[in-house]
């Protein structure tokens, strides 16, 4: 006979939000954003302030998955971001992503899976020990940096989640509020959002897939995808969704966001790849950030983003300039 | 009619111009000043080549609006200031064709990027266009060419509309900039649609 004893993670039903609580969060969010926007009009016209770093974290570090290449600075880190919840321009995430709130926040598990849920964050954290890891990360705009993540590998997570047999797919969403994320109230933006993405089950289940909830040793900026966002190291940078607040495991492969904005530009599988270009750039070569105007950091762009030895054995024999 | 004398006294007039030009230097200004003060975030390269992109393309629209003006206002000074806004647009757009060479493709891979790159093409297309008026602008080049002058500067529209597409070509999501920029060339050209009839669009062809 099979005794399955619950794991002290789990919670037993009576402690789940309940649903109407839980849908009107946003109600909440709004009163508390009205006031906090009319405060800060003035804070509008200056000029890009420098993050407030975030909490203190403890974490082990992890040289084995851990790059010695020089970091990019934190300043360069949390200023200059492709969040465009918040906007296109790079400097609008820093300047606009306050206006999200990350706490109290919760992820709704889904799909075919035997824990699912709406969980509070800390319950989805807390049996876990961070991890810093240093990893690259390639833009698919052709530029990279060097980022020290701290969080928890995403296949420790999703094993807690139970996925059945029928789970080949997992599909993760970012937080839809036009109240708090401005971009999203933009009429010119051609995303139907929110912003959407997904991963084979064994591209999820890989070692370097990360969920990272911290940078430089302190908590997530918002920014940069607070408070919880995915890290796939070897994928254009675009893979690695930020504020993620639902996961699902799903039989068909999911539909991610920018392949519906522009298939023959962004695929599915968007793993770096200097062979195969994006039809308006090349892919061959990146900037490496911070790069200098009289001494540009031109690089070399590796395939997978130089982690080929951990994951090129999950794209044996498919054609990759197909399946970009 | 003591207001018009004013305005058309050669001092008034001349002070006019030199805040033209100015105005017309504050994105070089500002760009200098940036760099300058390392303000300009961790990728510097792109950071100078759009901004330069960018005052080029707002000068080519103004200079675009200075023949409605004079019409509007009766006020020729405006057509005295139109070369001017025309020649730093074209200053802007060297610079930033430089910038592009030098900071963005680092001088390699060029023949891919201009056979491949539509919207490298539409710029580039929209650049050289932008040579021969630049290089004819000069007073002994308009009395020398006549009427062909008028026939060669109509260049300037399929040069705006090449320089818009160069930009709305490179936009990933959100395009309200570039509709905006759009509207403002498609009025610019509609109304010299409606004065000089379809011809007056059209390059090369007198009338």
């Amino acid at each position: 006979m099979l005794i399955k004893k619950r794991p002290s993670w789990a919670l037993p039903h009576s402690e789940v939000t309940p649903e109407s609580v839980y849908l009107n969060r946003r109600q909440f969010m709004s009163g508390t954003l009205a006031v906090a926007a009319g405060l800060s009009v003035p804070g509008l016209l200056s000029a890009a302030k420098l993050p407030v770093p975030g909490e203190a974290l403890d974490f082990v570090p992890m040289p084995g998955f851990s790059t010695d290449e020089e970091k990019t600075p934190f300043e360069d880190v949390t200023r200059y971001n492709n969040f465009y919840e918040f906007g296109t321009g790079k400097g609008d995430p820093a300047k606009y992503a306050d206006e999200m709130t990350v706490d109290p926040w919760s992820v709704v598990v889904e799909g075919a899976c035997d824990r699912p849920g709406a969980y509070a964050l800390e319950d989805l954290l807390k049996p876990h020990e961070y991890q810093e890891r240093v990893y690259r990360l390639r833009c698919v705009e052709a530029w990279s940096m060097v980022i020290p993540w701290i969080g928890i590998p995403l296949a420790d997570i999703l094993k807690r989640l139970e996925p059945t047999s029928r789970a080949k797919y997992v599909y993760f969403e970012t937080l839809y509020d036009p109240d708090q994320m401005r971009g999203q109230r933009s009429l010119f933006s051609t995303i139907d959002w929110p912003y959407q993405e997904g991963l084979r089950m064994d591209e999820a289940m890989n070692e370097l897939s990360f969920l990272a909830v911290g940078l430089y040793g302190k908590t997530m900026p918002n920014q940069n995808g607070a408070p919880i966002r995915l890290v796939v190291p070897w994928k254009y940078g675009f893979k690695s969704i930020k504020s993620i607040v639902k996961i699902r495991f799903q039989e068909e492969r999911p539909k991610t966001t920018w392949e519906m904005l522009a298939p023959q530009e962004y695929g599915f599988y968007a793993n770096v790849n200097p062979e195969v270009d994006h039809p308006r750039w090349s892919q061959k070569r990146e900037r490496r950030l911070p790069s200098g105007l009289l001494s540009p950091n031109y690089m070399e762009t590796v395939k997978f983003n130089g982690y080929g030895e951990q994951v090129a054995d999950l794209y044996k024999g498919m054609d990759l300039s197909k399946f970009y | 009619m003591n207001e018009k004398r004013v305005l058309n006294q050669p001092g008034f007039v001349l002070a006019f111009r030199l805040l033209v030009a100015l105005l017309a230097s504050v994105p070089l200004l500002v760009l200098i000043a940036s760099i300058a003060s390392q303000s300009l975030g961790p990728d510097p390269g792109q950071e100078v080549t759009e901004s330069l992109g960018i005052a080029a393309f707002q000068l080519l629209i103004a200079t675009l609006c200075m023949t409605p003006l004079k019409r509007w206002t009766g006020w020729g000074a405006w057509i005295r200031v139109r070369r001017m806004l025309g020649l730093f647009a074209f200053f802007y757009a060297v610079l930033h064709v430089l910038a592009f060479l030098q900071f963005i493709l680092g001088w390699s891979d060029l023949w891919a990027t201009f056979t491949k790159r539509p919207y490298i093409l539409a710029g580039a297309v929209s650049f050289l266009m932008l040579v021969p008026l630049a290089l004819t602008s000069t007073k002994g080049m308009m009395r020398r060419m006549g009427r062909q002058w008028k026939a060669l500067h109509k260049l300037v529209y399929p040069i705006a509309i090449a320089a818009w597409v160069h930009f709305i070509w490179q936009s990933r999501s959100d395009v309200g900039e570039m509709v905006v920029y759009g509207l403002i060339i498609a009025v610019l050209l509609a109304l010299r649609w409606k004065w000089s009839g379809s011809r007056a669009l059209i390059p090369f062809v007198r009338g």
